[in-house]
């Protein structure tokens, strides 16, 4: 098998270009002044300057942690810029007008930026670098009460609604990514949904490095208010490059009485080349507070690239009778790394969580899950499922499975389920004895191994998602 | 159809056909029989290019072309078709998602237009019937939670879907009982048109009886030892191979 395979063409990433065109990019480096600069670039109110300078004085005093399943390269703070704007001299000719490279750039990603050219019923924030380029139907949501803007926006428009959430869900100390990126975030998505109101499109944000040797500190927050209900989705790609480039992010999250979030994530930012050279450090912090009873999240995610990922998107299950669920595909391949799961807490009573995780290791990939599920004293009748699968694509990469359990009432029913499989040489001859090809066959199995979780997905973003594993995948089994 | 002259193919180094000259005609049926380890199923998986095995020596011809230099997928769009003796499981692929990739291919490899969902469902539904294979089957993943006798209705099931001109049935007997054995044979006899051929391995005389093979081989330890008529089956039911396996 490991012939067969290792014959397989392998398909070049196909999102690796790079647009031509003026970015204003501060100079490399970190201390107070460059956070300070960022600030008055986005005209700060005073409180938010204090937020960022808290943030980095304590994240000087911090470590990175090590005890990620990553062999991660020595990260140089200093040799980063902070903030790239690609929209700066469009700025300079009037607020509303867009670079035409900058709309072509979109096209070509398939996102388009022109309302009446859209997928029907997607609005889009798209961010370049670290900057918001545009935000389309904000008028026809604006209609419903609903805010859907850049945070930079938001901090003008909104100044109580960011002050009274930013922070409240992932504290800057929260880990060291979290004070990284409460110092010089830039850019992202600001999302707010009104008491009852039931977002009638799909929300989405698109993210895009193109500058190099620029790092992007991605920052969203939405707030979805008492029997609110909005589906948000996720999306990023970047440049080839052959150093990494840095993507710390922050998502917070929060649901209150009755209502109910869907976050889905389709990640493929540049993994590296085949030789593992260059690909983006994707450092996340995404989290969830379900703090209104009988509200619900989920996170969906399809993470496919990155040279190395490192996230958990968490749920912190306060309200009583809340639900969370976390259902993940995580693809390695070549020499991508990828430390992925979640964590449940269970606080409130009758509270409920689901862990759905398919990893898929290929190449010299490694690829482990990491979960914490932890049930509070007080928190009465609460359950869990998880369910953590591992697939292995060949004999030189990696699975690793690591679920914590932290429960501190007997009520709790826990239940945990683990597999590994491996696509076997008999399966593949099966399926070419057929007329399917090698290359198909691991596509249909994959895409067999993976459904429970694409199908969680809204459907157009489900049938990306499908092509997506079959691409990464090629060239994988050796 | 098929010709193949002294075939030595070997498994992890382990010489298992040695000289091997079998040549099978548009519309013919050919029975293979010989004790286990004969060498029955190195044959089939050598014709399909099971890449488990190696040919060391001699050529298959199929239809003028050479099939040795063939990959398995292309041997498969070319018209040959295996029954497997021990259908995998593939876990999570749905028979329809199997199949419909599996036709796809073939159609695409034909140079055909490809079916649409609809007419694609209703040509399952269609074929179904000829083994009595039971909807829900079609619905779960392939061959996971099968019987026996499912397994190999299934199989059949897929040949009437490929619609293949060369077929090896691969000990499709084997772990069927009386009723699902004439399901199986009459569904493989409906599917046959006129210049089908196949190779029909077999260690019993029952499933001739309804394939009615043209030409009986026995096969031991490598070798085709003898060939005739349906007669041989008949014979070799009765006395066993103790008679060859002596010679």
């Amino acid at each position: 098998m490991e012939d067969i395979t290792r014959e397989f063409v392998n398909k070049d990433y196909e999102y690796g270009f790079h647009t031509d065109v003026h970015t204003e990019i501060i100079e490399k480096g970190l201390n107070e002044d460059v956070v300070r600069l960022i600030s008055e670039k986005k005209g700060e109110p005073e409180w938010l300057l204090e937020f960022r300078l808290k943030a980095f004085r304590y994240w000087q005093t911090q470590e990175q942690a090590v005890w990620a399943h990553l062999d991660m390269p020595e990260i140089d703070y200093q040799n980063i810029s902070y903030y790239a704007d690609p929209t700066a001299n469009a700025k300079k000719d009037g607020p509303k007008e867009i670079d035409p490279e900058l709309m072509k750039t979109f096209d070509k990603l398939g996102i388009p930026l022109e309302e009446r050219m859209a997928l029907a019923g997607v609005a889009v924030d798209a961010v370049m670098d670290s900057v918001s380029v545009k935000t389309t139907f904000q008028e026809k949501l604006k209609e419903k009460g609903i805010i859907f803007c850049s945070i930079s926006e938001a901090v003008k428009n909104h100044p109580d609604l960011v002050k009274e959430y930013l922070g409240s869900v992932v504290p800057y100390r929260d880990n060291y990514f979290a004070a990284l990126n409460s110092a010089v975030f830039s850019d992202g998505s600001f999302v707010y949904i009104p008491k009852g109101v039931r977002c009638p499109m799909e929300l989405s944000t698109y993210f895009r490095i193109n500058a190099m040797g620029t790092g992007q500190f991605e920052r969203t927050l939405i707030v979805c208010d008492d029997d609110a209900y909005v589906s948000y989705l996720e999306g990023c790609t970047a440049p080839m490059r052959d150093e990494n480039q840095l993507h710390a992010a922050i998502v917070e999250i929060v649901v209150k009485d009755r209502a109910e979030v869907k976050y889905s994530t389709v990640q493929n930012w540049y993994p590296g080349d085949k030789n593992g050279k260059g690909g983006v450090l994707n450092l996340v912090t995404k989290r969830g507070h379900l703090r209104g009873a009988n509200s619900r999240l989920s996170w969906t995610q399809v993470e496919t690239g990155s040279a190395i990922t490192w996230k958990y998107p968490s749920c912190i299950l306060t309200g009583d009778g809340s639900q969370a669920e976390f259902y993940s595909v995580a693809v390695t391949n070549n020499y991508q790394q990828a430390d992925t799961g979640t964590k449940m807490i269970h606080i409130g009573k009758n509270t409920k969580s689901t862990i759905i995780s398919k990893g898929i290791s290929a190449g010299k990939s490694q690829n482990s899950y990491r979960g914490l599920v932890k049930v509070v004293a007080g928190a009465e009748g609460a359950r869990n499922y998880s369910c953590c699968d591992s697939l292995l694509l060949g004999s030189r990469c990696g699975a690793h499975t690591f679920p914590y359990m932290d429960i501190h009432n007997d009520t709790a029913i826990i239940e945990h389920e683990a597999t590994t499989s491996k696509i076997s040489e008999d399966q593949l001859f099966y399926c070419q004895q057929r007329g399917i090809s090698a290359e198909d066959a691991v596509s249909l199995i994959v895409n067999g191994y993976a459904k429970d979780v694409i199908n969680k997905l809204p459907m157009e973003f489900a049938v990306e998602a499908q092509k997506l594993l079959g691409v990464t995948l090629e060239g994988s089994i050796g | 159809m098929l010709e193949i002259r002294n075939l030595h193919a070997t498994i992890n180094g382990k010489e298992i056909l040695k000289g091997i000259n079998l040549t099978i005609n548009d519309g013919e049926i050919h029975a293979v029989m010989g004790t286990n380890g004969a060498g029955k199923s190195t044959l089939s998986n050598v014709i399909v290019g099971n890449p488990a095995y190696e040919v060391t020596e001699g050529e298959i011809i199929f239809n003028g072309r050479n099939l040795l230099e063939m990959s398995t997928e292309e041997r498969a769009n070319a018209g040959i078709f295996l029954s497997f003796q021990h259908p995998v499981e593939i876990p999570g692929v749905s028979m329809t998602n199997f199949l419909r990739a599996a036709v796809n291919a073939r159609y695409k490899a034909q140079g055909r237009e490809q079916l649409s969902a609809g007419d694609f469902l209703k040509l399952m539904r269609e074929k179904r019937k000829i083994v009595e294979l039971d909807n829900k089957l079609t619905s779960r993943s392939v061959n996971e939670g099968f019987s026996g006798g499912e397994k190999k209705r299934n199989e059949i099931f897929q040949m009437a879907m490929l619609e293949p001109t060369f077929c090896i049935l691969d000990e499709t007997d084997s772990g069927l009982d009386v009723d699902a054995l004439r399901i199986v044979a009459e569904g493989f006899n409906k599917l046959r048109k006129g210049e089908t051929s196949a190779i029909v391995i077999t260690h019993y005389q029952r499933l001739l009886d309804y394939l009615k093979p043209d030409i009986v081989h026995i096969l031991i330890d490598g070798k085709i030892i003898k060939t005739g008529g349906p007669e041989l089956a008949l014979e070799i039911d009765e006395n066993g191979f103790n008679n060859y396996i002596q010679q």
